[in-house]
């Protein structure tokens, strides 16, 4: 009996000694990454790095910088966005408000949207492709957005839906009951309570749309030139990064360090924020 | 009919058919492959497409096993790595620790779910590969460039752990305190409750987030395809290069178009990954679904 007393203390500490090493491990882990961005990284950046285009022989270790990397980020990204944010929001108003928000069209459109979320994005790129192939378009800024759309929407969407979800059932009825029709409904009380939740959902799908690779790698081709249409190609940092890295030359894999720090303080301030306006909103809402 | 009334209805059928178009993406997208791939099977059946471990589209050969069991092991390995250590550390993190712990995690995890992949490869590329090089490989008395499936592994179970340990501390905190209470109140130590009566209680939940954390790292791409050699051969251990379904997509696009059946075997390639990930999430959301059901 002793001894079994003796073994239950013994089996209790071994594992929460190994549960203590596997949260330092992952703590560990995860700083380790951020830590060795920010060490190779910061030696490399350079004005120069993010203010110019790159010019000749840029990729046997010239000069110039990765501006048409981060202008092409921002801009698929924002177009994805925007793009997204247009198709979302009516989307969430029709699951809510006028679907019902647990009919059964609804549960068949989320379940959609999520499926949608877990499709690796390797293959939005290889539909995508396909489609531009058949459509003869060229790899350009517009098919990047496309794309990117389609892979943010569900993240979006299924953002929005969980904050609207939350908010209480007497207020829309309530607004019904003052006369106002389900869309005056959407638009000035549903929409105007989930705010802080729709730019959070939207900050999300934006920084989604700058970091992924596999989606833009086909269909929104590389240049070393800032586009000025939506039919040309575009750069895009995950790209940009890529290529880099797999250069002979030391100096333009350090550039390949120095656009991976960009892309992560892009990244970082993108949650930051989106973290700072749920907070507030939390506080609000209590 | 007033202006008002009119909105209304057309915003209602606008937004329907927005809606709709979401579940027709999703059925376009598998037709689309499907349709694209179709001319593969002209020539191949489909175990010889699944089982020939020869690829060589030039001679239009096509034998997907090298790159399925890549694929298998990779995601495997991974799993292997990334499941134990994210399940003690959330439990831990939920059981044990101060609320400030786990307030101190749960946004550095968020954070980290969001790096993008290629973050992830070039950590891999700088830090892992030389690691597995230097050091692990030589200590099983391997030789090897450091470009593996032991590296793609790890790199991959680094970058499902801050998604699994978001689910699973999701999970864990779903258990009611009364039973944590009504068990530990009974004489079973703070272990035999998490043993006995928490892990059992999460048993579908951490199911669900294995399988999704499976899917995940299926699909992963340009991370893997960075630091996993990228050879066609069927990995005899885990310090041989290997080369996954991704992998094999995202490097061969460029001259797909001028090898004939070489494009529709992407599109199968694409359409393979896109119905397991497909099968993996139904899964995970049916049996996810049941236990939010069984909690409520």
């Amino acid at each position: 009996m002793i001894r079994h007393k003796y073994f239950k203390k013994l089996e209790e500490q071994i594992f929460f000694g190994l549960m203590k090493l596997a949260t330092v491990t992952i703590l560990f882990g995860l700083l380790f990454i951020l830590f060795t961005i920010l060490w190779k990284g910061i030696p490399n950046l350079s004005w120069e790095m993010i203010s110019q285009k790159p010019q000749g022989g840029f990729y046997m270790g010239g000069g110039g910088g990765i501006l048409n990397a981060i202008c092409g980020s921002l801009l698929l990204g924002l177009g994805a966005t925007i793009f997204g944010l247009t198709l979302a929001i009516p989307i969430v108003i029709w699951l809510n408000i006028y679907a019902g928000q647990y009919s059964r069209n609804a549960v068949i459109v989320r379940t959609a949207l999520d499926m949608l979320w877990g499709i690796p994005s390797i293959v939005f790129g290889a539909f995508g492709f396909i489609i531009m192939l058949a459509l003869g378009i060229k790899a350009s800024l517009l098919a990047g957005i496309v794309i990117l759309t389609l892979l943010i929407l569900p993240i979006m969407v299924r953002g929005m839906d969980e904050v609207i979800k939350t908010i209480p059932k007497e207020l829309h009825e309530s607004t019904l009951s003052l006369g106002a029709t389900r869309w005056e409904m959407a638009t000035k009380v549903i929409l105007r309570k989930a705010l802080p939740g729709i730019v959070t959902a939207t900050l999300l799908g934006f920084g989604r749309a700058i970091g992924d690779a596999a989606a833009v790698m086909f269909t929104a081709g590389f240049t070393d030139n800032i586009p000025e249409k939506l039919t040309d190609p575009v750069a895009s940092l995950p790209l940009s990064i890529f290529f880099q890295l797999g250069s002979p030359f030391e100096i333009v894999r350090g550039r390949a360090y120095a656009a991976a720090l960009v892309l992560t303080i892009i990244i970082l301030v993108i949650s930051f924020l989106s973290r700072l306006i749920t907070a507030k909103y939390q506080k609000h809402s209590r | 009919m007033s202006l008002r009334i009119l909105k209304d209805r057309f915003a209602c059928s606008i937004s329907a058919f927005l809606s709709a178009c979401c579940v027709a993406a999703l059925i376009l997208i598998a037709i689309g492959l499907i349709y694209k791939s179709l001319p593969i099977f002209i020539d191949h059946s489909l175990s010889e497409l699944f089982f020939s471990t020869i690829w060589s589209p030039m001679k239009g050969k096509f034998g997907f096993l090298p790159f399925i069991i890549s694929t298998i092991q990779i995601t495997t390995f991974s799993l292997l790595i990334a499941f134990p250590i994210c399940l003690l550390s959330a439990t831990y993190l939920v059981e044990l620790a101060p609320r400030s712990t786990l307030k101190f995690f749960l946004p550095l995890i968020d954070i980290l779910a969001g790096v993008p992949s290629v973050i992830y490869g070039i950590w891999g590329v700088l830090m892992i590969v030389p690691f597995v090089r230097d050091h692990v490989a030589p200590f099983f008395g391997y030789t090897t460039s450091g470009y593996c499936i032991l590296t793609g592994s790890l790199v991959l179970a680094i970058m499902v752990a801050p998604v699994m340990m978001h689910l699973l501390i999701q999970v864990l905190q779903s258990v009611p305190h009364e039973l944590r209470d009504g068990t530990l109140s009974l004489g079973a130590t703070h272990w035999q409750m998490i043993k006995l009566v928490v892990w059992r209680k999460c048993l579908p939940g951490i199911m669900a987030t294995t399988i999704l954390g499976i899917s995940k790292a299926i699909g992963e791409t340009i991370a893997v395809l960075m630091v996993v050699g990228n050879v066609v051969q069927i990995p005899k251990n885990l310090f041989e290069s290997g080369y996954p379904i991704p992998a094999l997509i995202a490097n061969n696009y460029g001259e797909m178009l001028s090898i004939p059946q070489y494009d529709a075997a992407l599109m199968f390639a694409a359409l393979l990954l896109l119905v397991v990930i497909l099968f993996f999430n139904m899964v995970s959301a049916y049996v996810l679904k049941r236990v939010t059901k069984s909690i409520t």
